[in-house]
């Protein structure tokens, strides 16, 4: 806890702690979209594919910011999403094999140019590389402040448009029949992803950040069954994590910032699958238990009164 | 097949909207293709105010690409809609749709009366939320089809005929002239079954031009006072006395369908004397 609160007394650790949690929310709220649409790997993809598209930003630019990043990886994400649909139209193959495709493919080509940056003269290199695990440590305040905004943004359009994330995600076609524009929104919600994954990259890394976007929200799944908790829920585990990921791997000299945020994610994805209430293990095994104890039960009594009409008579 | 024509021309010239700017929905030349071979062929006819339609043909006869097509949910390829006069996309206010209850996940975190609230949505605009007047308007709809004390249940723990009915009450909040309904029949129990009848008669009752696509064949008759017969091209369209006969079934299905003599025979005899199934 002292370590904790040393911490927090560090001007330059409480920005890299906040910047975090965050992160954690933004993809916590857009991931719980994504994966009830179940389009959760998309979302991993999309994270794999933006590294190329980083690459070429920085080698084209030389600059190391998160606007340049975003429109390198928006455009490599709308490349990707292209060639997902691409392939599952034109070829055979179903939707897996496609993300497959894509996904390890632009993923080859990031590493390459990211070694190619390394070795090349690219002056201002140093820290592309934590990219792939994420390096909390090395953000600074500007940082902060453009994750801030771009959260606040993204946080924003997700409760505006909530209604009509909410309807497409349930019922395109009837949302359709209402006259919405449903590939655009779809389009919207994919691009807010590519925003999540952007902000998340110099944290937590390209490799890791889709467990961002998956496991907070598939956490807050088991807690509520109402839309707008899950969503809430989904962003405040999400920002926990990057919370706690920020701190342990601050404490810890060289440990990468994803991974520790992403085992903080699956450990309140394991206490939900154990304790929520309705779907969790635990409640199952309780609502088996006395189902069982009250039919037991009632053919003691059913029984008693058998043996008894039989006595009588 | 000179009765066939006939009574194409009867159904699609229409005999109280000859003008098409009144009928509630006029199709002419509609065409689907997915891959290489269309799926639905030239299909036109118009349909006549305040009548309840059913849809009929064999499985993959296009019946509901039909009425996806018809709503623009999905592209064709030729064809033109008009509903009341004017293209579909001009008319959403007027037009509820009742999907297949397969085609969503009803694991989704959200109760009944809030899937009928999205049948409000498409007033609302793009910000506002539904109010207290739109929850009074579900809650009245989710009344009508027997439901009201189901509206805070999660919807994964309802019945398949109990989720048919709330996708009935969210059309019914759209508050339409015209509606399209996919199947709403299909592996419902008789309880729903019934709900819905009676719905679709309100409805009538109320001037509303209701389009059904429907595999029921002992039921046609008793429930429909049009019919559409389909098998990727329009097989025949009218009155169901006149349409729902051995020899236009016959021409639809094919000869695949050799109780069909039986059937229909069955189906007059309740439809006059009432007998349920």
């Amino acid at each position: 806890m002292n370590n904790f609160f040393a911490m927090l007394g560090d001007p330059n650790m409480r920005w890299i702690f906040l910047g975090c949690m965050l992160l954690g929310l933004s993809s916590g709220v857009i991931g719980s979209f994504s994966y009830l649409r179940k389009q959760s790997l998309v979302g991993d993809t999309l994270a794999h594919a933006a590294l190329p598209g980083i690459c070429i930003a920085f080698m084209l630019t030389g600059v190391k910011s998160i606007g340049v990043f975003l429109v390198g990886a928006a455009a490599a994400g709308f490349l990707a999403t292209f060639g997902i649909s691409f392939i599952t139209r034109h070829t055979k193959l179903k939707q897996d094999a496609a993300l497959g495709i894509v996904l390890s493919s632009f993923f080859g080509l990031g590493i390459v140019l990211l070694t190619f940056i390394q070795h090349g003269d690219y002056g201002n290199q140093a820290g592309l590389d934590k990219f792939l695990f994420g390096q909390a440590a090395a953000m600074v305040g500007g940082d902060v402040i453009t994750m801030s905004v771009i959260s606040a943004v993204l946080v924003g359009i997700c409760s505006l448009l909530f209604k009509q994330f909410k309807l497409i995600s349930f019922d395109p076609g009837f949302a359709k029949g209402l006259g919405y524009r449903v590939g655009l929104l779809e389009q919207l919600l994919m691009l807010l992803v590519v925003v999540a994954v952007v902000i998340g990259i110099q944290a937590v890394g390209v490799v890791l950040i889709a467990a961002l976007l998956i496991t907070p929200a598939v956490s807050a799944r088991y807690w509520t069954n109402t839309l707008g908790i899950m969503v809430t829920l989904s962003g405040m585990i999400g920002a926990l994590s990057g919370g706690l990921g920020a701190w342990i791997s601050s404490s810890v000299s060289n440990l990468p910032t994803g991974p520790v945020t992403v085992l903080a994610a699956t450990l309140f994805f394991a206490a939900s699958v154990l304790l929520g209430p309705e779907r969790g293990l635990l409640a199952k095994w309780l609502l088996r238990q006395k189902v069982k104890r009250s039919y037991h039960a009632e053919r003691e009594v059913r029984i008693a009164e058998a043996m008894k009409g039989e006595s009588v008579s | 097949m000179k009765t066939l024509d006939k009574l194409h021309q009867h159904g699609a010239g229409g005999v109280k909207a000859p003008s098409g700017a009144t009928s509630p929905l006029s199709v002419s030349g509609l065409s689907v293709a997915y891959q290489k071979k269309p799926v639905l062929r030239d299909v036109t006819f118009e349909v006549n105010e305040g009548e309840l339609i059913g849809v009929i043909g064999p499985n993959g006869a296009g019946k509901s690409t039909m009425m996806k097509a018809a709503l623009g949910l999905i592209p064709s390829i030729s064809g033109e809609v008009l509903v009341y006069g004017k293209p579909c996309s001009e008319q959403r206010r007027l037009i509820g749709y009742v999907p297949q209850r397969e085609s969503v996940d009803w694991d989704f975190p959200t109760n009944a009366l809030d899937v009928v609230l999205m049948g409000t949505y498409g007033r609302l605009g793009w910000i506002r939320r539904p109010g207290a007047k739109e929850k009074a308007e579900a809650m009245e709809c989710l009344r009508k089809v027997g439901m009201a004390d189901y509206a805070d249940r999660q919807i994964s723990q309802l019945s398949g005929g109990q989720q048919q009915r709330v996708f009935l009450a969210r059309a019914l909040v759209q508050n339409a002239k015209l509606y399209f309904m996919d199947e709403p029949f299909a592996g419902v129990d008789a309880a729903t079954e019934k709900a819905i009848i009676t719905l679709l008669q309100e409805l009538k009752k109320n001037g509303k031009t209701v389009i059904v696509v429907h595999h029921d064949l002992a039921t046609v008759q008793q429930y429909f006072d049009s019919v559409l017969l389909l098998n990727v091209e329009l097989k025949g369209f009218g009155p169901t006395s006149r349409v729902f006969t051995q020899d236009m079934l016959q021409h639809t299905y094919g000869g695949r369908l050799a109780f069909l003599d039986h059937t229909i025979a069955a189906g007059a005899t309740e439809a006059h004397g009432g007998v349920s199934l």
